[in-house]
Order: structure tokens, then sequence, then C-alpha cells
């Protein structure tokens, strides 16, 4: 215990001390610049910071979604495949183990992101900014919360209003 | 019998209802029953003359070349995990710990929980790297093998998955193990580098209230995390009880948040963002947010609340006859150390206090044991955890109350119902031995 507690006392002297404490660490990062980080600097945040050029809509999303996506999520997003949530469920959340879906949502950055960095789930992270726009415009159409020609980019995309936005509460606002 | 004069040890009389003893006893001193012949016990417990010894067959003969990588004995093949998706089918993989079958709090490597959303990746080390950047002061890159080269900590802690023990929403009890029922949590000695040391070379951002932390795998999976978590007890994980990190549990370094829910010590990690807002990410945005029975939902349930659950005996076991018995199980909490638990065995009309083993850690597996004489008659066996921040696990009447039920059975005891479940656990055992999970 003895040589974990001087080892403990150690690393917080590195962590919280002095600028000469500082100097004494390793020092091992490399530094890299945010354009080397790009390719995999891939989240949308709710506010649509860090949402890649491009644009789609519902039609152009239909297309892609039919040969990409409803192998396993199902024509039109329903009837998926055994062990898939349909993508299209009304936002109905009236029991403790109900289904959630797209609809769940509090912002329509997430259904991007997730697409964008997992799917297609055999081979993610190959689809291009047009056609993560349009896929997200179609998803979105088809549960009725944007219009069928609604045109989805980095600036329409973080102004959907989700229907379930207003039903989330923070579990322990002190912890953040 | 002289020793036990001299110490004026007193006799073992039940300090709750259905023969539970007094923890006492388990220290160091042996069970003596007391009354015990003149009840009839002591002649249950000796039974019939054993045989007469002879030598086995092993004990002639050379044993087997001793191996470079040792696994446990063929006759522990059935001490394994149950996994939900063996053929690798494209959906996520579960693979739960035997508790029923395992002692003591270490969870081996090869029995530690995996849950994998895409599969394991097969990381090269010599490749691998983890980023810091976002919100910085210099973003930087960090080699595995430069990583070696700093301070490093210790520390025991439990990783359970916020889904753990989900299945037991459910309006009627599962009849399934403890692995089946609460196999998504394990415990093991972490080494690695403090987060905080990685984030004082980059600098912090002041308008830096969040970070996510991404791993390698093909999801990308990434979670948000509070800044201010991150500089009290995260870790880089790369060792895991003296090893490297196994594929299933985050190789070659996770995140280690301790005591939060387990999707967020991201495994495989390899990029670290300081951000100004949660990023949302599917896991939090929908999959860990649980619904509650007014129909709101909860984001952020970030702490794994207090828990127990009584391994020795439980479902899947068998009671060979009245007599001794030693209930054990496994308690702990994300707000800390365990400070008490109780033990009953008379579906919660009577308590006892239980023996902890020491040492009793923060946010790591204390276990738990409870001295008993059953005397054959219908029991329910209970445990229920407090832990130093004074949170208590709730009841299942109260827990049920306010975090729900569902309306109908569950069926699936691997699906998630909803997601945390804290409340106890009930083993009913009836007059043949046999063991039941029971609401009570």
């Amino acid at each position: 215990m003895c040589m974990r507690n001087s080892l403990f006392v150690l690393s917080l002297t590195f962590a919280f001390g002095a600028g000469t404490a500082v100097a004494e660490m390793p020092g091992l990062g490399k530094p890299i610049s945010e354009a080397d980080i790009a390719v995999w600097n891939i989240e949308a945040l709710p506010d649509g910071t860090g949402l890649p050029p491009g644009s789609g809509t519902a039609a152009q999303g239909a297309v892609v979604y039919s040969q990409k996506c409803a192998m396993c999520h199902g024509e039109n997003g329903v009837k998926p495949a055994a062990g898939y949530v349909p993508l299209v469920a009304p936002p109905k959340f009236d029991r403790i183990d109900a289904p959630k879906t797209v609809t769940y949502y509090k912002y329509a950055t997430t259904l991007f992101d997730v697409i964008r960095r997992s799917m297609p789930y055999q081979m993610p992270k190959t689809l291009t900014g047009d056609e993560l726009y349009a896929l997200s415009a179609y998803i979105l159409s088809l549960n009725k919360i944007i219009g069928e020609n609604d045109v989805m980019d980095a600036k329409t995309l973080p102004q959907v209003k989700m229907p379930n936005r207003d039903n989330f509460i923070i579990w322990a606002p002190d912890k953040i | 019998m002289a020793i036990r004069r001299g110490r004026k040890a007193p006799p073992l009389e039940p300090v709750a209802g259905n023969g539970l003893l007094d923890r006492r006893a388990l220290l160091g001193r042996g069970i003596v029953f007391a009354g015990a012949t003149t009840a009839g016990v002591g002649s249950v417990l000796t039974g019939a003359a054993a045989e007469p010894l002879k030598n086995d067959p092993w004990s002639l003969e050379m044993g087997s070349v001793v191996p470079p990588y040792q696994v446990p004995s063929r006759f522990e093949k059935d001490v394994v995990r149950s996994r939900s998706n063996p053929n690798n089918e494209f959906r996520n993989s579960h693979a739960r710990t035997p508790h029923h079958l395992l002692q003591g709090t270490v969870t081996p490597n090869g029995l530690f929980f995996t849950i994998s959303h895409s599969g394991l990746p097969d990381i090269d080390p010599a490749q691998h790297k983890l980023v810091i950047h976002g919100l910085v002061k210099q973003p930087l890159v960090y080699p595995v093998e430069s990583l070696s080269r700093y301070p490093m900590v210790t520390r025991m802690h439990f990783v359970e998955c916020a889904g753990n023990s989900a299945p037991m929403f459910s309006n009627e009890p599962v009849q399934a193990t403890a692995q089946a029922l609460h196999g998504l949590v394990s415990n093991a000695e972490w080494t690695g580098v403090p987060l905080s040391t990685l984030l004082e070379e980059t600098g912090v951002d002041p308008k830096a209230k969040w970070l996510f932390g991404e791993g390698a795998d093909s999801l990308s999976l990434h979670r948000s995390v509070p800044v201010k978590k991150a500089l009290d007890d995260a870790m880089i994980a790369l060792y895991q009880n003296g090893e490297r990190i196994m594929p299933g549990n985050g190789y070659p370094m996770r995140l280690l948040l301790p005591g939060y829910q387990g999707n967020m010590n991201i495994k495989h990690v390899r990029r670290i963002k300081l951000i100004d807002q949660p990023a949302m990410s599917f896991y939090e945005a929908k999959t860990y947010s649980q619904i509650l029975p007014d129909g709101k939902m909860w984001l952020f349930h970030f702490t794994m609340e207090v828990k127990s659950f009584i391994t020795q005996p439980s479902f899947g076991h068998s009671l060979n006859g009245p007599g001794y018995y030693e209930i054990s199980g496994i308690a702990y909490s994300g707000n800390g150390r365990i400070s008490k638990v109780m033990v009953s065995a008379d579906g919660g009309k009577s308590w006892a206090q239980a023996a902890l083993q020491t040492p009793v850690l923060p946010k790591a597996f204390t276990r738990f044991r409870m001295p008993w004489r059953w005397d054959g008659q219908p029991v329910v066996l209970q445990s229920r955890a407090w832990d130093e921040s004074g949170a208590v696990q709730p009841l299942r009447a109260e827990f049920v109350a306010a975090r729900g039920q569902t309306d109908k059975p569950v069926t699936n005891p691997l699906g998630f119902p909803n997601q945390h479940y804290n409340s106890i656990t009930s083993w009913g055992i009836d007059s043949s031995g046999g063991i039941k999970h029971v609401y009570a």
C-alpha cells in the first residue's frame, strides 16, 4: 500500500502541480494539427458543429436507403430483420419497455451522427455527405418529422424539432 | 475444545429468522452449533462414514506438459461466459460472467463480461494511437508504447453495463441464474495513466464542460463524459488484472470511468475530444436513456447505484439437506465504498448484518458472507447493501413504484426491458432444497 500511495501522490503532483511539475512530465504526446485529425473528426453535435458540406432530400434518400439499408432495417423503415427495431414508429413512450426509435431522439443530429460513424453496418464510414443528408431526410420524412420536400443540410438539420425533445430530464445536474 | 473454552465463545444462536447466525462466527474460530447434537443437525452433517482412501491414477504417473499460458482444469469447462451471439451475426454480442460459479472479488480476465456492438476489433498495438483534441491548448497524439512511460496507478474497480439486471423490471420473476440476471458486471484490478495527467499536457480550455471518448471499433462508438469526472478519477487503462486488457474489454486501452455505466468506459479508445456541449451520441440519446413510469425520460444517468445480490446459494444450485451453509454474494456502488450489507432468510421480515471481506474498496466488488443453519423449511434469501454516501439499495416495492415494471412478463432474460435496476434479488428455497427466483 505504501508504494501504491506514493505513486498516487506522485501522479497527483504531475496532474495538478505547479509549472515546474508539468515540465517533469514525460511529454511524449506528439503535437498534431486539427487538419491531420480530420478523418477521425466525424461527430455532429446538437448545435450543428461538425456537420459536413452537402445536402439531400427524402426522394434522394429513398434510393440510397433501398440499396444500402433496407436489407436490415426493412423497406420504408418497417418490418426490419429479426432483432431490429423499426426505424418508423410514433413517438409513443408510455411504457418503461416501449421500443425506442428515431422519434425518441432529442436532436436530429443524433440520427445523422450514428449513420455517419456506424452505418452501413458492414461498411461504415463510406457514405458521402450528400448521401448522409439524404438518408437523414428520408428517415425523418418517413416519421413525419419533416416534410417530403424539405432539404437537409448543415443549416436545416440542427433546426429540426424532434417530437420527444421536451420529455427529458437530467438525472443528476450536479454531476455535470 | 480447550481453546474454545479459553475464548469463552458465545454459543451460536440465530440472530435473525430462519437460521441466520452471527457473522462473528466467521472471524476465525470456526462454527460451533449450540445444541446441534440435540437438534439432530450434527448427525446430518457427519452422515455415513467415509470410504477407505486409495491412490488415484494421477497420483501414480507423471502429469501433462506445463503450458505457456494456463487455462482452468478441464473439469471446470462449464465455468464460462454465456453468449448471446455465438455466430457473430450482424448485431451486438453479450458474454455474461458466471457469478453463481465464482468466489472472491476479482473476476478472472477470461470470464470478465463483454458487450460488443460490432464484434472484436483485431487491433495492432504498434499502430494504435490516442489523440486528445478539441477545446485544448495543444492537440496531442499518444502511441500505446509512449503511455507506458507515464506515472501509472493501479486500482480495483467494477465495470457494470447500465442494463445489467434489467430483466428484473419484469412484472413476474424471470427464472434465471445470477449469471443471466446480473452477469453484465465484473471487477478487476486496472492499471493505467490518470486521464488528468494527459489533460494537463494538452491543457484544457475553460469552455470545455464535456469530452467524449471514441473507440477504434467499426462503429466508432462514442460517449460524452463531464470534464468534472475526467479530472476526478478517470484513467486510460492499459492492464487488467496485471496483463494487457483483453480484446473484449478494450485492448489495447480503454477509458475507465469508475462507477459510471459500462458503455461510457470506451473500449479501444482512440480519440478524446473536449467539447462545450454533450455530443448526444446514439447510446446516450437513446439506448442508455431510461423511460420512467410518468412518461419522462432520464438523460445522463451515469452512476451505477448501490447493489448487491447473493451468489451462493442461488438459482442453478440446490441445497443438499438441512445443516450449515455459508450465504455469500457481491455488493458494490458507483458512489464509493460499501458500508453495510444486511441479509434476510425470511423474505425481509428480519435482517442480520453480513461480514464484509476486507479490504473494502471504493467502486469495487465487496464480498459479503453470512453463516446460516438451514432447518429444511422453505426460506427466502435476500441481501441489501448500503454505501458510504448513505445510499441504500431499494426494496423492490419502492423501486418499482419509482422506476416502474413491465405490464407483461419478460420472456427473454437476455433482453433489456429498461435500463438501470438496483433493487434486491430474492431466492426462494423450497423444502427439497430447490431454488427459484422470487419477488418478496
